[in-house]
């Protein structure tokens, strides 16, 4: 069941979502046993930014019916070290490695993408543009002229794959589809959390450190569903979809719905292994269907 | 803390429950795990009943849970039976109410063994094991596998629940309200034996986190190495979620990754929020 993704060829079209599985801390506590069983047909590295980042303070993680809610605040270990360390350890994995960059201003994204853009350890770029610019206050991926502009600036500095992470919090989010791809991206991926909030029985107040967290797991396949539909009709670039992926079943919907790769996110941190389910359930379908 | 972990089989396996046993307030559950190789004491697994957990009904529990081993052994002579898994569960919510549900024949869905465990004292010291509640879990497995054995000091809140200290050999029990053992904390137990034997032992505890932060000072002020299993909300156990970080004086670690045996020296609090 292979796919062809801007121009990268994939065994299979079920990946991870960034930020959902860590493949270095998985080698740790599984080993080799990873390698052979790689659960997805390219990996995407979590969030790198220019900046070492500790992240939000504990509590982190509030579990919903049928989901999770998190407010992790993007902890890695910033570009030169993770460029030093990470990349040579992440090249050993046998898929293709796709790294997901975030700046608070243009021009530290165009720092990540040049920088990853001289790494030939990276088939692809994913922009996470759910963040402020910290220079006109506007959360990036929420406004079309936002994403244009960034897309303007780094465009020109590399002939890699840029994938741009939409944000589902967004009031139009084909329009800012539409603005990406005029301005160059080469697919859109999407959905990222959607933005929640949960209450300390005990106190009233916000139960996590960083008050608010992002949503994620079955509780959101619907809107996923709908959002990556209206996406997809909008723009003539490959669609990544994801949302609330547990199954062969939820995958072939989101493919249905316009998207070229599934990712799988939530449902690997309850199973390591169930993105391999999804693909070989996926597999099945499309072959009972194409009878 | 140990610099050598056990490694775990990739995915999520089924394991059948082959027994559920009460012991007061606790249960104990036992599992058949035909994939897995034995766990280092101190280690974890995060478990998950295979039906009516999360998924179609999209209710609570959604995420699996993480438990230390209490206790762990080949089935029969040879590999071949697989290892007998123990956990020790108390009901406090809905995923540890549908564990204590299960029953022989039901399926247990589990990922491990996970995360690094205790180990051997230092510096020819003998181990001193400090419990909380259902906390002890960890200290039996680590009692059975100490050569010289292990004096156990071990606290709960009644008597109901004080029963699980029979799940360890010859501890000495403290309970806050006096029904059994020592009327109050088990930690005023560790401070008798810390002013006796300090530079003698190295402290091995896991409980609430109130009772793991004064064993953790207890322990600073007598000089005593110690090795706290601490416990924080995880999602996935294996450093995919960055859920369950705790913080030391080099930063936030992944309790998961690096834990869940921490010395007590990297530790400013023990007080880890869960």
């Amino acid at each position: 069941m292979s796919v062809s993704f801007c121009g990268i060829d994939l065994e299979h079209p079920i990946i991870n979502g960034s930020g959902t599985f860590d493949a270095i801390a998985a080698r740790r506590a599984f080993g080799d046993a990873l390698l052979e069983r790689f659960p997805f047909a390219a990996f995407v590295s979590k969030t790198v930014t220019v900046a070492p980042r500790q992240g939000n303070p504990p509590p982190r993680l509030w579990e919903l019916p049928g989901g999770l809610m998190n407010s992790i605040g993007l902890p890695n270990k910033g570009l030169e070290r993770f460029a030093a360390e990470d990349l040579p350890a992440l090249a050993a994995l046998p898929v293709p490695v796709i790294v997901n960059v975030m700046g608070f201003s243009r021009e530290e994204v165009a720092a990540l993408v040049e920088a990853f853009d001289a790494r030939s350890e990276v088939v692809a770029l994913e922009l996470n543009v759910s963040c402020p610019n910290v220079e006109t206050g506007l959360v990036m991926g929420a406004d079309p002229w936002e994403v244009s502009a960034l897309l303007e600036r780094v465009r020109p500095l590399t002939s890699k794959p840029l994938i741009v992470k939409l944000t589902p919090n967004a009031t139009d989010v084909p329009a800012v589809a539409r603005a990406a791809e005029a301005a160059g991206a080469s697919a859109l991926a999407l959905i990222n959390t959607l933005r929640g909030m949960a209450l300390d029985p005990r106190t009233g107040e916000p139960w996590l450190g960083g008050r608010t967290g992002g949503v994620s797991g079955p509780t959101v396949k619907a809107i996923a569903l709908a959002q990556v539909n209206s996406v997809a009709d909008a723009v003539e670039v490959p669609v990544v979809g994801m949302g609330g992926v547990q199954s062969g079943r939820d995958a072939l919907d989101l493919m249905r719905a316009g998207a070229t790769l599934v990712a799988v996110g939530t449902e690997s941190f309850r199973d390591p292994a169930a993105a391999l389910r999804v693909a070989s359930e996926l597999d099945q379908l499309l072959a009972n269907s194409a009878v | 803390m140990s610099a050598e972990r056990t490694l775990a089989p990739f995915g999520r396996r089924l394991a059948p429950i082959t027994a559920s046993e009460q012991h007061g307030a606790y249960v104990v559950l036992r599992c058949s795990d035909l994939e897995g190789p034995p766990p280092d004491p101190g280690q974890f697994y995060m478990l998950a009943a295979s039906s009516r957990w999360g998924g179609g009904d999209s209710e609570r529990p959604f995420l699996p849970r993480a438990f230390s081993v209490l206790r762990a052994g080949w089935v029969g002579a040879d590999s071949n039976g697989g290892v007998e898994l123990q956990f020790l569960v108390e009901d406090v919510g809905p995923g540890t109410k549908r564990l204590c549900e299960l029953r022989p024949g039901d399926g247990l869905l589990l990922v491990g063994p996970l995360g690094s465990g205790f180990a051997q004292p230092r510096d020819g010291r003998r181990a001193l094991l400090v419990g909380g509640g259902v906390g002890i879990a960890p200290l039996a497995i680590w009692q059975d596998q100490l050569a010289a054995g292990a004096q156990a000091l071990l606290g709960f809140r009644d008597a109901a629940r004080a029963a699980g200290a029979a799940l360890l050999a010859s501890a000495q029990v403290a309970t806050d309200d006096g029904s059994v053992g020592h009327h109050g904390l088990v930690t005023e137990l560790l401070a008798l034996e810390l002013e006796r034997a300090a530079d003698e032992v190295e402290v091995y505890a896991c409980g609430p986190p109130a009772m793991l932060d004064t064993v953790r000072q207890l322990c600073a002020e007598h000089a005593a190495p110690a090795q706290l299993a601490l416990e924080s909300g995880m999602a996935c156990g294996f450093g995919a979620c960055f859920g369950c970080v705790v913080p030391t004086r080099d930063g936030y670690v992944r309790l998961c990754l690096e834990g869940p045996v921490l010395d007590a020296a990297v530790l400013e609090t023990a007080l880890v929020e869960q």
